[in-house]
Order: C-alpha cells, then structure tokens, then sequence
C-alpha cells in the first residue's frame, strides 16, 4: 500500500521491516476503535470499482476525484487507471492530465512516488494517448 | 457562638450610620440603573420599532432580489458579488476537478477541437493537448503554486513606513521638543555636583559618604 511505501522510504537507512501503525487502517479520515477496518486492499478495490462504472458521468467522475484528493494519501496506479479509464469514456483529456498534477502535488515532499506512478501508468497513458504535464511543459509555471 | 461581652461594648465605638449622621455623604446613585434592568413592554416598543424603520426604508424588495442584483443597483463601489447558484469554477491544489469548465463559452475552433476530443487522443498534436487543458483549466497546478513574491512588498512596506516614521521624529526633535535645558550641561552639572556635596547630600551611606572631604576627589 502507497502508505507503508511512503514510511518505508523516509526511514531511509533504517530496517526496511518498520511496521505499519495500527492508527493508519485504510478507512481513510475516519478512526474507528470498533466495527470492521477496512484494509488498503479493500479501500482500492471499491475506488476502481467506482471508476469502472461503465456508464460514469462528469459528475461522479468529478466527486470521485475530489473526495479521493482529500483523502491523506496517494492513490494507487490501479485506482488512477480506472480514473483515466474514465476521463477516456467522458471525453475528457484535460482532467485527466489534471489528475496526473494532483497526483504530484499530493506526494508533496516525496518525490520518488511520482515517477513511481507514471512508471505504473506508462502503458495506459501510451494506450489513451494522455501526455504527461511535463511533456506539455506545464509542470513549470 | 454567643459573643462574649467584651466585645459587645467594643462594640460601641463603631458608629451606626444614619440619614442624620451620613447627609455630608457624596451621592452614588449613578452606580446602579435608574430604570427597571428588563422590561418585555420596552423590548416590545425597540422591536416595533426597528422592523417600522427597515421596512420604511429598504421596502419589500430587501427580501426578494437575489444577491447579484442587490449588489448592482446598491451604493456606488460595491464589489460584484459571486453568484453562488449555479457552478463555479475554482483553482485550488486540494480539489482538482472544478464544477464547470473554465471557458464556458467555446469559439469555433474550440468547439471543432472539442469534437476531436471525442476521437482518439493519440491523434492530437500536443498544442491541441495544451489548448483543450486551458479551455478546461485556468491556472496549472504550478501556476497555482508559483511563488507570489508578496514579502518583498511586505518588507518593502515596512521599512518604507519605518522611514517615514523616521522622518516624522527629525522634524519633532526640531520643531516640536522645547528649547534645551542648560541643566544638563556638563558645566551646570558640575556646579551641581559641587553645591550637592557641600549641603552633605546623603553624607552616611548615599552621595556625599562616596567623597572625600579631606583629598577633594572621590573615594
């Protein structure tokens, strides 16, 4: 999970066998004490879920993104694919380059997950014909 | 406790006040409210009152425009007012997909480029790409995040009013601060100095037990 990944990286020289708190259950923004957690697992399945609704609209598509922005994490390659999957089915390229910006700006001082990410991505980007920000020049102001 | 006689009669040195003996008092009644602190017949009349006056004044029309129109034909230099009932648009870093597109209105070569969209996208050149993120968008995410340069206006301003203040003090020291005491001369001083130790100023342990008398300096 993009989570354990992100520790595991700024422990740096430390033991890559850090283990994951049990605070960070993959409920985002919620802290339950009781009732089930759900795992990182489940959590991606229901957003690809979501964005693989065949029959999507900019709305959802929109609510989506959003809400899964405001959450405190990184969203995994398949969540991102089933997003631009969708932006594909709405005609819509500029959100989808708009979610590659929100991406970067969410890893905030983690710089290695964003090239992680388009690495994930690289086959449907080329398959969806999605420029990167910086192949259209606008990851500079 | 029962309190034993002899404080009874010690009692009896402390006057009772009364009219007769208090008249020469200062009057404080200012210190509590004149009228009653609460009345519902008061509150009553204020209402009334209040609700006369805004409906004499704005008339009916206050409760029915919507906010863009109050704004328009209020007081002259009031700021537009954003209409908040139908979509916005917004670039913010948290919230990447807005309800609405940027332009709303597509000329001719945005709306046949619009109609490209729905084909393929490897067969859009990257201008194209470009131009239809900026019919959607305003501002890029780095655009959004371009540092303003704000502090220097900041510090800018601060040292400018600094300055000034600067300025207002020099011309005080000149034309406001009254003309020089000649007391704080080094020569007044002295004298000072002089008649200080012969009236003995503090000849135990203060000013003049620090001198001399015999040697005429200082210990």
């Amino acid at each position: 999970m993009f989570r354990a990944a992100l520790r595991l990286s700024v422990s740096g020289a430390r033991s890559l066998t850090r283990s994951r708190p049990q605070y960070t259950a993959s409920v985002a923004a919620r802290s339950y004490s009781h009732g089930k957690q759900e795992t990182d697992e489940e959590f991606d399945a229901r957003w690809v879920t979501y964005f693989n609704k065949p029959d999507i609209d900019a709305w959802e598509l929109r609510k989506g993104m959003n809400t899964l922005i405001g959450y405190d994490l990184v969203p995994e390659p398949k969540i991102l694919e089933a997003a631009l999957r969708a932006c594909r089915r709405l005609n819509d390229l500029a959100s989808a380059i708009r979610i590659l910006e929100a991406v970067k700006d969410k890893s905030g001082p983690h710089k290695e997950i964003y090239p992680y990410v388009l690495q994930e991505l690289q086959p449907t980007l080329n398959e969806l014909g999605i420029p990167t920000p910086e192949e259209l020049g606008i990851d500079e102001a | 406790m029962v309190v034993s006689n002899v404080y009874l009669h010690s009692l009896s040195q402390f006057k009772i006040p009364t009219k007769a003996n208090t008249s020469h008092y200062l009057s404080l009644s200012f210190l509590s409210p004149p009228t009653p602190v609460f009345s519902w017949k008061a509150m009553l009349h204020l209402t009334a009152g209040r609700v006369a006056g805004l409906l004499s004044r704005r008339g009916v029309a206050a409760f029915s425009s919507s906010g863009v129109k109050m704004a328009s034909h209020g007081h002259g230099g009031v700021t537009e007012q954003t209409d908040m009932s139908v979509p916005l648009y917004w670039d913010r870093l948290d919230t990447p997909l807005p309800d609405r597109p940027y332009k709303d209105t597509l000329s001719a070569a945005d709306k046949s480029l619009k109609q490209k969209e729905k084909g393929p996208w490897n067969s859009l050149s990257k201008e194209e790409k470009l131009a239809l993120y900026r019919i959607m968008f305003n501002e890029t995410y780095a655009e959004m995040k371009k540092p303003t340069g704000e502090w220097k206006t900041v510090f800018g301003g601060i040292f400018f009013f600094i300055g000034f203040t600067g300025l207002v003090v020099l011309w005080q020291r000149y034309y406001v601060y009254p003309p020089h005491p000649p007391t704080l001369d080094d020569e007044w001083q002295a004298m000072q100095v002089k008649r200080m130790l012969d009236m003995r100023v503090n000849p135990v342990e203060g000013f003049s037990a620090k001198w001399d008398y015999e040697k005429g300096q200082w210990k």
